[in-house]
């Protein structure tokens, strides 16, 4: 009996070293980033090719380099479905860190969660991650601290959309008189940019005709049929979801020509334009970042990380489709940050506030995305505390029936054009909160 | 043993009309109290208040709004949401049209909209009944959200209709940490309850459940049909408007019309199906129900299964589970959870013996 009971302690000894021993190995080097993930639902495809991306890059990182300068990317996920109340709950679970690892970044990658924790992140001193959409005006850091619509934010992307319109064209000027009818959704993302367009429409005298698909967006002979008899030369589309192979079909029938619609950047995956079939071919859209498996980081996820069988994707399919590319995108993005921020504050796990900085700092030339491994799928960016979103630049591609063309180069947002209306709109939302602006030119 | 109902007597006429009448359920109730307002603050973190405490306060009282109309009352409805938005927007419209307007007045204030709206759409139940209610307070659901999107006017003047919540400034206190927007919360969502427990007592609420049980009878008895069906819609309306505007201030900080869509009337039907029609305290057993379930069921799938099965599985998984318990329980307990609780209250009185 005494002999069993000081085996037993032993290995009570034992355990709770071994458990103190794992305790301290994680709290000494990881850094952790909450998913706010949606893998179920009716916005599936999305989430599942997206946070698959950002963790095979994740997972990339630590299997080729052991993390970041040492310090090991750890994870955790939580399911949202989309809902924003649920998006409320995983990011209270999860902001406080993971077994001592303290939080990095937020990227809920939907625009109602971005809403709704953008208050409480900024409180907590957590950067908010909107890639390539969220709250335009947020592009202001000076007013919103810690959230960032990296790459593109929603008005660059109209503005860009109608620049290549003009180059199509042969210049701006050639705008004048022509007619471009824009099918959104009938949601706050689909509204969201119609007084750009209204702008953009007086400022090069080109003649506006919006129309507002009901969500889901099922049902769209009407609007088409509105499009036939007004004959626009382009149309653009900002669609979500079951909206758009539903506009290309429905353009088919109307006779409208594919190759002058021109889709937004949620009407630019593989998952938009695959289901319309035949009908979508020649439909153009705009991306930050091509599809394809060519890139060298990707060629090292397939290597290191899909064929050691650690890859996230169930359907080893969707490698390097339009949403899982997004997914490496945000995921070169947030850990350059996370470098950036070690080289000023130390090679140890940061805390949200010193990633922040930079995030604040980011800055990829040619150079350093060579070095990435990513010229040609991220755009050169540059960010500063004012300027929150770096890029503004998009590539035009065309579905050829199977997959995506790049057809052109990087073309620019008018982003000076935009900057006084952002600033506008991000002062009235300071005075209404009470918040008194950060004086950029004080901050290093 | 200790729940024993003999040798209190009520020896005035004013003790005979408490709500409680035992001296143990009041004190449980002041203990609550002091754990809610006292210790609560203290011991809670922000993960509590977030993402547990104040949503469920806030869908108590969705749930409160509905019971009294449905429950009590028993007129049909899938409009709940439609109120809670009107409730939101309101308040939120007229803080800016009334600069300077307390916070706690727009609460009630967004209430008074959300009953006049109530009672414009109560209207059709002086001539339908049951499943036709329902399609007529459905329109209202469809309604209210499409003019919410349709009109900026009403999120002044921002195109994506996204209303955000103010400071929440209470006699110049601020209540914008999450401790503090749960004290709001509680402070705003408790007296109606008071309001709400006193007002089923009272010949009003009679009338309610003399209509429910068979409104051609309580016409005959001479209940005025129109006033109290109209009052029910009212009344109902004013605590789900308030409720909307916890929901947008004190819980999320931010709202979009979507965000009050049918699967929101569903849940708040779901927590008094649950809980209980026809009892106060079902709110609160209902909503802890839909609000924690998931979230226990989350976090053990995460810490347990992780790792064994594909994240989507887990999650389609967990859904199965709510649902199957959803069912084992109204199978067990068509009632809801008050009326286990009343059992269980039931079998305390008797407590060491046996029925």
């Amino acid at each position: 009996m005494k002999n069993h009971l000081h085996t037993l302690k032993g290995a009570v000894v034992l355990a709770l070293g071994l458990a103190a021993a794992s305790a301290t190995a994680q709290a000494g080097g990881e850094q952790y980033f909450p998913l706010q993930s949606y893998r179920v639902g009716p916005y599936a495809a999305g989430g599942t090719g997206f946070f698959g991306g950002f963790i095979d890059y994740l997972q990339y990182v630590n299997l080729k380099e052991g993390g970041v300068n040492g310090v090991k990317l750890t994870w955790s996920e939580c399911e949202t479905e989309y809902v924003v109340e649920k998006g409320v709950e995983c990011y209270e679970r999860l902001k406080k860190g993971l077994n001592g690892a303290p939080a990095a970044a937020t990227n809920p990658l939907s625009v109602g969660i971005a809403y709704a924790t953008l208050e409480r992140s900024t409180a907590d001193k957590l950067p908010l991650i909107t890639i390539n959409h969220g709250r335009t005006d947020s592009t202001d850091g000076s007013v919103f601290p810690y959230v960032f619509p990296l790459q593109l934010n929603p008005y660059s992307e109209v503005s860009a959309i109608i620049n290549y319109i003009g180059q199509k064209s042969g210049g701006l000027s050639k705008l004048k008189g022509k007619k471009i009818a824009v099918l959104y959704h009938g949601s706050p993302y689909g509204k969201e940019t119609n007084p750009i367009l209204e702008l953009l429409s007086k400022k090069y005298g080109f003649q506006l005709v919006s129309l507002e698909v009901p969500h889901p967006g099922n049902e769209q002979q009407s609007q088409w049929l509105t499009i036939r008899q007004q004959k626009p030369d382009w149309v653009i589309l900002r669609g979500w979801g079951v909206m758009n192979p539903v506009a290309l079909k429905t353009a088919q029938k109307t006779g409208y020509p594919a190759d002058h619609i021109i889709g937004n950047i949620w009407s630019n995956s593989e998952e938009d334009a695959a289901p319309a079939g035949a009908a979508a071919k020649g439909f153009i859209s705009i991306t930050t970042h091509p599809s394809g498996t060519q890139f060298p980081v990707l060629q090292g996820i397939k290597k290191t990380v899909l064929d050691a069988g650690k890859g996230n994707l169930a359907d080893a399919k969707r490698f390097g489709t339009v949403y899982y590319n997004l997914g490496v995108v945000n995921g070169i993005l947030n850990v350059e940050a996370v470098r950036l921020a070690q080289a000023r504050f130390g090679k140890k796990p940061l805390t949200g506030e010193q990633v922040r900085w930079g995030f604040e700092h980011l800055h990829f030339d040619d150079k350093r995305l060579k070095e990435v491994g990513a010229l040609g799928l991220l755009q050169p960016l540059q960010l500063s505390c004012a300027d929150h979103e770096g890029g503004g630049a998009v590539r035009f591609q065309q579905w050829d029936g199977q997959q995506w063309k790049v057809i052109s180069p990087w073309v620019q947002a008018d982003r000076k054009l935009l900057r006084p209306i952002i600033e506008d709109s991000s002062h009235k939302y300071a005075k209404e909160k009470g918040i008194t602006p950060r004086d950029c030119s004080k901050e290093s | 043993m200790f729940y024993q109902e003999s040798g209190q007597f009520s020896t005035r006429y004013r003790q005979d009309g408490r709500a409680l009448r035992l001296w143990q359920q009041r004190a449980a109730l002041w203990a609550l109290l002091l754990l809610a307002f006292g210790l609560l603050p203290v011991i809670g973190n922000d993960y509590w208040f977030s993402a547990i405490l104040i949503p469920f306060l806030v869908l108590s009282l969705a749930g409160l709004g509905l019971n009294l109309l449905t429950g009590y009352a028993g007129q049909l409805s899938l409009g709940s949401a439609a109120f809670m938005a009107v409730g939101a927007f309101a308040s939120y419209k007229l803080q800016f049209l009334l600069p300077g307007l307390p916070l706690l007045l727009s609460f009630v204030a967004g209430g008074v909209v959300a009953a006049a709206v109530g009672v414009v759409f109560g209207l059709p139940s002086l001539r339908i009944k049951g499943f036709y209610l329902l399609v007529s307070t459905l329109a209202a659901q469809f309604f209210v959200e499409w003019l919410l999107t349709k009109f900026a006017w009403f999120s002044n003047g921002n195109e994506s209709g996204v209303i955000t919540a103010p400071p929440l400034l209470v006699a110049g206190h601020d209540f914008g940490s999450p401790a503090g927007r749960y004290l709001l919360t509680l402070s705003v969502v408790l007296p109606l309850f008071v309001l709400a427990a006193n007002l089923v007592r009272s010949s009003l609420g009679r009338n309610w459940m003399a209509v429910r049980d068979m409104d051609t009878a309580a016409a005959v008895i001479g209940i005025p049909i129109l006033r109290t069906k109209l009052l029910a819609f009212a009344i109902s309306s004013f605590i789900l408007g308030v409720a909307g505007s916890l929901w947008a201030f004190t819980y999320l900080g931010t709202v979009e019309p979507h965000g009050f869509d049918l699967s929101r009337s569903f849940q708040v039907l779901f927590i008094i199906i649950l809980g209980g029609m026809g009892s106060i305290l079902g709110n609160f057993l209902g909503a802890a129900f839909i609000v924690l379930l998931p979230i226990v069921l989350s976090i053990l799938s995460g810490s347990l299964l992780s790792g064994v099965l594909p994240a989507g599985q887990l999650e389609n998984l967990q859904k199965i589970i709510f649902g199957v318990l959803i069912i084992l329980f109204l199978i067990k307990e068509p009632d809801g959870l008050a009326r286990l609780w009343q059992g269980w209250r039931a079998r305390a009185r008797l407590w060491p013996l046996r029925f």
